[in-house]
């Protein structure tokens, strides 16, 4: 902002050079409205370009130099001054000196390592951004552009089932059994509670997917609790050897991935609470932790094309070799 | 092209149930009923007892049936071993109506007959939350109150064993 309308401002607008075609996807800002941005992966190259506009036409803009940065960082709400930068990249698009004329300056940050997801959470928040700066004497000019980063993984080689037997002593012994114990955000957990011993009245059953945010290190960790679903998943007394099937779809719940101990610094956990309770509104509970994991959904288009290469590894005919330039036209 | 899998949504396998375990007689059976409430004494010395009849199946308790009489002193007795001795959350007794019990009141204070019914529900609501709470169940007083024809004020606290 300038007070003397004879100095010269600029203004500075930062375009993908795949803006057209890049994926957005909507991501929840702090305060908590849901806003796009543009959806980039780990490894991606970033680059656009930096539009420069001057405000006053035919004045000068003298500069100390001009500058794009990729920022990848972490802010703690707790501790707003320090920001912990994971990623710091710099490209210098201009020396320091006089523009006489609006420019447009490109820019390039090649396959850029995008280690961690994208998150804004109730203490703290992970992004990453491009920031150009026109740096000068009294006040920099400044522009901001948030991207989302999503990180895939692919179908677990371990993904054992969570099966376990526990109850109290002469009064309740259950034994619930979860398919598996990592899932993917559009999966379906599918399990079931089979009853051994009812001795209490139970008036209905409910299962809790909690997400928990650790911030914090050492004798300052802050929990954050949030029952993200309450899911019913039986009405009225069982009695011994009843078997309650659970299904719950993960598709109609905001979560995001498990994130353990990213850079040292916070970590989302999710939990699977199930929850009995008594005719006298008492309370029984078992938690147990789940691991989410996002499935890419480009996996459909490399699979054609893969598919396509093992039926010409097997087949060696005219047939697959069209199929393989086919699904490769498809692909680029 | 074909989609992306459905997913696998089937149940999981599980054992048939027993249907003597079906159609059985529930294992949580426990009924405990509060009535027939009685003025005993004269004038100032009057007090009254009410009748607390248990059914149960619960093998904790010795007593599949029993039938004793309490006054509001012994549901008081009770409330404070408890809050002393288990770690449950004890809930409240109905009123003491303090008030009730001064002179020169128009009806007849502690022995009105709405007063008594409010009463009597309240402490059958109490009993109830009480014996079928599982920590509550193990204490010593708990049976005492329940099965033993009097309280034994001087007894020695403890936990019941299976």
């Amino acid at each position: 902002m300038s007070f003397f309308s004879f100095g010269q401002t600029a203004e500075i607008d930062i375009v993908l050079n795949d803006a057209e075609t890049r994926k957005k996807v909507e991501h929840k800002t702090e305060d908590g409205k849901k806003d796009k941005y543009f959806l980039f992966y780990d490894g991606e190259t970033v680059s656009g370009k930096v539009n420069v506009t001057l405000k006053n036409p035919g004045k000068r803009l003298e500069h100390q130099g001009i500058k794009i940065e990729f920022i990848g960082q972490i802010e703690l709400y707790f501790d707003r001054g320090n920001h912990h930068e994971f990623v710091s990249l710099v490209k210098d698009l201009a020396r320091p000196g006089e523009m006489a004329q609006s420019q447009t300056f490109d820019f390039e940050f090649t396959h850029v390592e995008k280690p961690y997801e994208s998150y804004t959470g109730q203490n703290v928040k992970l992004r990453y951004f491009l920031r150009a700066i026109i740096s000068r004497r009294l006040n920099d000019v400044c522009k901001e552009l948030d991207i989302v980063v999503h990180t895939l993984s692919t179908y677990p080689e371990l993904n054992s089932s969570i099966k376990m037997e526990v109850g109290i002593e002469d009064c309740l012994h259950i034994e619930f059994e979860y398919n598996k114990s990592k899932y993917h955000l559009k999966d379906v957990i599918v399990g079931k509670i089979y009853f051994l011993l009812v001795r209490i009245k139970i008036k209905h059953m409910e299962i809790d997917i909690i997400k928990r945010e650790t911030t914090g290190t050492g004798p300052n960790v802050y929990h954050e609790n949030d029952t993200i679903a309450k899911y019913e998943i039986m009405d009225g007394a069982p009695v011994r050897g009843e078997s309650i099937p659970i299904r719950l779809f993960l598709a109609g719940y905001e979560m995001t991935p498990t994130m353990r101990d990213i850079n040292k610094k916070f970590s989302v956990r999710y939990y699977l609470n199930l929850v009995l309770i008594d005719e006298e509104e008492r309370r029984y509970f078992k938690q147990q932790e789940i691991t989410l994991w996002r499935k890419g959904d480009i996996v459909r288009k490399s699979m054609s094309h893969q598919a396509a290469i093992a039926s010409q590894r097997f087949e060696g005919s005219a047939s697959s070799e069209k199929a393989l330039s086919q699904a490769k036209e498809e692909d680029d | 092209m074909s989609e992306a899998t459905v997913a696998d949504t089937r149940r999981l396998n599980s054992k048939p149930q027993d249907l003597t375990d079906a159609y059985g007689p529930p294992s949580n059976f426990l009924e405990i009923d509060v009535f027939d409430p009685q003025t005993i004494g004269v004038g100032r010395n009057r007090f009254t007892t009410y009748e607390v009849r248990m059914k149960t199946n619960l093998p904790i308790f010795k007593l599949k049936e029993s039938c004793v009489r309490r006054r509001y002193s012994d549901f008081e007795w009770l409330k404070n071993e408890l809050e002393r001795d288990s770690k449950i959350v004890v809930p409240p007794l109905p009123g003491k109506a303090l008030k009730r019990q001064l002179p020169f009141r128009g009806d007849e204070g502690i022995f009105e007959e709405s007063f008594i019914e409010e009463r009597r529900s309240g402490l059958e609501q109490f009993i109830n939350r009480i014996a079928g709470h599982p920590l509550a169940q193990n204490e010593r007083c708990l049976h005492m109150f329940l099965q033993d024809e009097s309280i034994d004020r001087n007894y020695i606290p403890g936990k019941v064993r299976q």
